[in-house]
């Protein structure tokens, strides 16, 4: 097993081997970028919004049934959701819901372009078939992810302020000031750069077991299966490796 | 010209080509033919570098081929063409955007000279105002000729069609192999097309090479062909003949 693993770990850096090396034209590239940047981050931008706002949400309620007491100012809920949404949600949490859908999606085209030769007749042209699909893959993810993230922390505190509001749980001033409590920066970038790892994990690894898929339409279902899950269990390895190397 | 020599491919310790030595002349319609699973696709796929052969030489002109380096691959390659048998279009691009991808990637033209080159080959192959529809949208046919169009847009000096008119019905299958033999005739191109389709042999043929259980069984012309001793050959002949 430990040696299956590790052949498959091989596999995958010589893959990315092949896809880090030069372009064939930078424009043409640059093209395929902006057309995965709208499949993979603009058409991805609903449901980290719908996501988002009902996290904070949430956060936002179970923050106020926990510190049910008299003694801690209600403001911490304010100041309890803008944390977990910074430091958790909208980076880790964000990245396995997008695992799922980019991931399987990515996986599914390549695997499918695998099966029907569209790779082999890409190879035949002399295109490097793994830079030209996957580089602008990655390089899209990479970029627009980060803004995801910006826009679920957005979206999630003002989830979290409107159930409180709405409910009365705490007064809005009180949710606001408690936004204000203790910021600090560095989170923001913690967040942001856990947000670029976890693209590039879930478009590379998705690509590599969609371009190595074979056989049928069942095969290709299976990488995708593999892609997603093996996106998620990286993504959950390298939240902790990220935590204890920035924030410890 | 293109060689191969003493090609030896085996999967899981079955010999799939078993010492396959053949030469496929310029300029001519070279056909590979044999039952399915003889190993006509897997012949082609070691020719132009899709699989790699446990052992053998395969030779481009003067070059070896089996030993070139990727650079050096990928040079060849941009003088190859191939026709794969489901057309293997790119889904995502329309056809104009898949004729023109390698003019893109491999060529300093300017945006009116691809443009005319990507007309040409269109109308070349009679699909004179299929530029922006997407592969989903065509016949089979229309797909065979667009990955027509796709291979010659470079002008390649070798062209591979893997069972180019499988799957066609049999006056639009007569209209491909016609279409790939002029090709072939008029840029002076090394062709080589895998088939089991006799129409195909008696009229384009002009070098065949059969394959049986992953061996070269018999190698002529499609005047030789009928009159043949080889008895698998024969079997295969009179058994398409009945069909």
């Amino acid at each position: 097993m430990i040696r299956r693993f590790l052949a498959l770990l091989g596999s995958y850096f010589v893959l990315m081997g092949k896809v880090f090396s030069r372009p064939e034209k930078a424009r043409i590239y640059r093209h395929r970028m902006m057309v995965e940047m709208e499949a993979i981050g603009y058409n991805s931008i609903i449901i980290t919004a719908i996501i988002s706002i009902f996290m904070g949400a949430v956060v936002a309620l179970q923050m106020s049934i926990n510190l049910d007491e008299g003694f801690i100012p209600r403001s911490l809920i304010g100041y309890a959701t803008r944390e977990t949404m910074i430091l958790e949600f909208s980076s880790t949490v964000v990245a396995l819901i997008l695992a799922g859908k980019v991931g399987s999606s990515i996986a599914s085209e390549i695997g499918t372009m695998r099966i029907t030769e569209q790779i082999d007749a890409l190879e035949l042209m002399g295109v490097n078939s793994a830079s030209y699909l996957i580089l602008p893959k990655i390089v899209s993810a990479v970029v627009f992810f980060p803004f995801l993230c910006i826009l679920s922390i957005l979206i999630g505190t003002v989830g979290g302020y409107l159930v409180s509001a709405l409910t009365g749980v705490v007064l809005p001033g009180d949710f606001i000031e408690g936004l204000h409590l203790d910021f600090k920066p560095w989170s923001i970038i913690y967040a942001l750069i856990k947000t670029a790892v976890f693209a590039f994990i879930i478009t590379s690894v998705s690509s590599f077991y969609g371009y190595y898929a074979k056989g049928n339409s069942l095969e290709v279902a299976r990488s995708s299966t593999s892609a997603v899950v093996a996106s998620s269990i990286s993504i959950l390895l390298f939240n902790l490796i990220l935590t204890q190397w920035l924030l410890i | 010209m293109i060689r191969g020599e003493h090609i030896v491919k085996s999967f899981d310790g079955r010999r799939v080509l078993d010492n396959i030595s053949v030469a496929f002349d310029k300029g001519k319609t070279n056909l590979i033919i044999g039952r399915s699973g003889s190993g006509k696709t897997l012949l082609m796929k070691c020719l132009v570098g899709l699989v790699k052969p446990d052992s053998g030489e395969i030779w481009y002109d003067k070059t070896l081929f089996s030993k070139l380096d990727f650079k050096g691959l990928k040079t060849i390659r941009q003088e190859m063409g191939m026709i794969f048998q489901g057309g293997a279009l790119l889904d995502s691009s329309t056809v104009e955007e898949n004729i023109r991808l390698p003019l893109d990637l491999f060529t300093n033209r300017s945006e009116a000279e691809k443009q005319e080159r990507v007309d040409f080959c269109l109308e070349r192959v009679a699909l004179r105002d299929a530029n922006k529809l997407y592969p989903s949208e065509l016949s089979g046919g229309m797909v065979k000729r667009v990955a027509i169009a796709r291979a010659i847009v470079m002008n390649p000096k070798y062209l591979f069609c893997d069972e180019p008119n499988s799957g066609l019905d049999p006056i639009t299958a007569g209209l491909i192999d016609e279409l790939i033999s002029e090709i072939t005739h008029e840029y002076d191109i090394t062709t080589i097309m895998n088939t089991h389709d006799m129409n195909s042999v008696m009229t384009i043929g002009e070098k065949i090479v059969f394959l049986h259980d992953g061996q070269k069984h018999w190698e002529g012309t499609r005047h030789d062909i009928l009159n043949t001793t080889d008895p698998e050959l024969k079997e295969f002949v009179s058994n398409i003949k009945k069909i």
